[in-house]
């Protein structure tokens, strides 16, 4: 191949990237406090760029700030899917210190909560604005069918956002899927375990079907 | 246009009872969201018991959120308590579905309540039941 071909294709494949590859997809990882979207930003994050994103508690609130991962490469079936993850503060409509109280003093407490407000209120509005894709995670040994839940997928389908329902904790012995199944049976669910790393490759099949 | 106020804060009863404001969809039809939302906060800072009769849409739910988010205080303000059904497996939220008029899923009878004075106690796709406390 002559030195100019070599060029003419070296431009091409410049060219193609510059002004046919899509802008990653933001994709928002969602749902109500505790139900280990940190863990599961975390696990996407370190299984393909090395790195976390947050740290993860028990405490409930620990994410307040939403935090973005650019360009996080995802591979399958020869094909790679590249998307931002959104990791979003847990949604409620009620946040009282006195939760917060057995586990730190009173003026953390009191800064947790505030904080905690700030972020439940920073998470709606990337939901009204800036994602184009959303992650659902639940607790799967918990109950589906609670207010903040039916509102945030109500919210989520109105804007006609792709939608994935990831039942996390499968690990858990009070785990239950189908309990999940039939309160969204409009979306399709997932069963993981992010902590323990559980079925991830569906996971991930299904991050790369939805949202690539 | 109708107040952006309480419904009745003018002869609110100085007595141990709960209030409890059911706000008709007619009233809230002229409303903006912003005035829906104002007129909602404000009787339930005052300890009221506010009912929708048609819910509200899905965008303005999130405001709602975001708004009583800004509102909490500690001591003075722990949030809300909001209920409505569950979506039913047999309605249809698809686009087609929205196009052709079944917005069944946005009028929905709605109750919303201090969070330290109700409770739901049972819910499922056809019935709320809540507890409701004085402070």
């Amino acid at each position: 191949m002559g030195l100019f071909t070599e060029l003419k294709d070296s431009i091409s494949r410049v060219t193609d990237r510059l002004f046919s590859e899509q802008e990653p997809k933001r994709i928002g990882i969602y749902g109500p406090p505790n139900a280990g979207k940190t863990t599961l930003a975390n696990r996407i994050a370190r299984d393909w760029t090395g790195d976390a994103i947050g740290t993860e508690s028990h405490v409930p609130h620990e994410t307040r700030r939403a935090r973005r991962k650019e360009n996080v490469e995802i591979e399958r079936d020869g094909k790679t899917v590249t998307i931002d993850i959104v990791d979003t503060p847990g949604v409620t409509t009620k946040v009282d210190y006195e939760e917060f109280t057995d586990e730190m003093e009173e003026d953390d407490a009191i800064r947790r909560s505030r904080e905690a407000t700030e972020g439940v209120a920073e998470a709606m509005h990337w939901l009204r604005e800036d994602v184009d894709g959303v992650v659902y995670v639940l607790d799967s040994a918990e109950d589906p069918i609670t207010q903040v839940n039916t509102m945030l997928i109500g919210i989520i389908e109105s804007r006609d956002l792709p939608v994935l329902i990831f039942a996390n904790k499968i690990d858990l012995d009070e785990s239950s899927i189908k309990r999940i199944e039939d309160a969204f049976p409009q979306h399709k669910t997932i069963p993981l375990s992010a902590k323990e790393g559980d079925n991830m490759d569906e996971v991930y099949d299904s991050i790369a079907e939805y949202f690539g | 246009m109708p107040e952006a106020t309480n419904a009745d804060d003018s002869d609110s009863p100085d007595s141990d009872g709960v209030q409890i404001d059911l706000i008709s969809g007619e009233r809230m039809d002229s409303m903006a969201t912003m005035e829906k939302i104002r007129m909602i906060l404000d009787g339930v800072h005052d300890g009221n018991i506010v009912i929708l009769e048609e819910g509200l849409t899905p965008d303005e739910e999130s405001r709602l959120i975001e708004v009583t988010m800004s509102e909490i205080s500690p001591d003075e303000f722990n949030g809300i308590e909001i209920e409505t059904y569950p979506k039913s497996e047999t309605r249809d939220s698809s686009l087609l579905g929205r196009i052709m008029g079944n917005n069944e899923s946005e009028t929905k009878l709605t109750v919303i309540g201090p969070a330290n004075q109700i409770e739901t106690l049972h819910k499922d796709e056809t019935l709320i039941s809540a507890l409701v406390s004085r402070d």
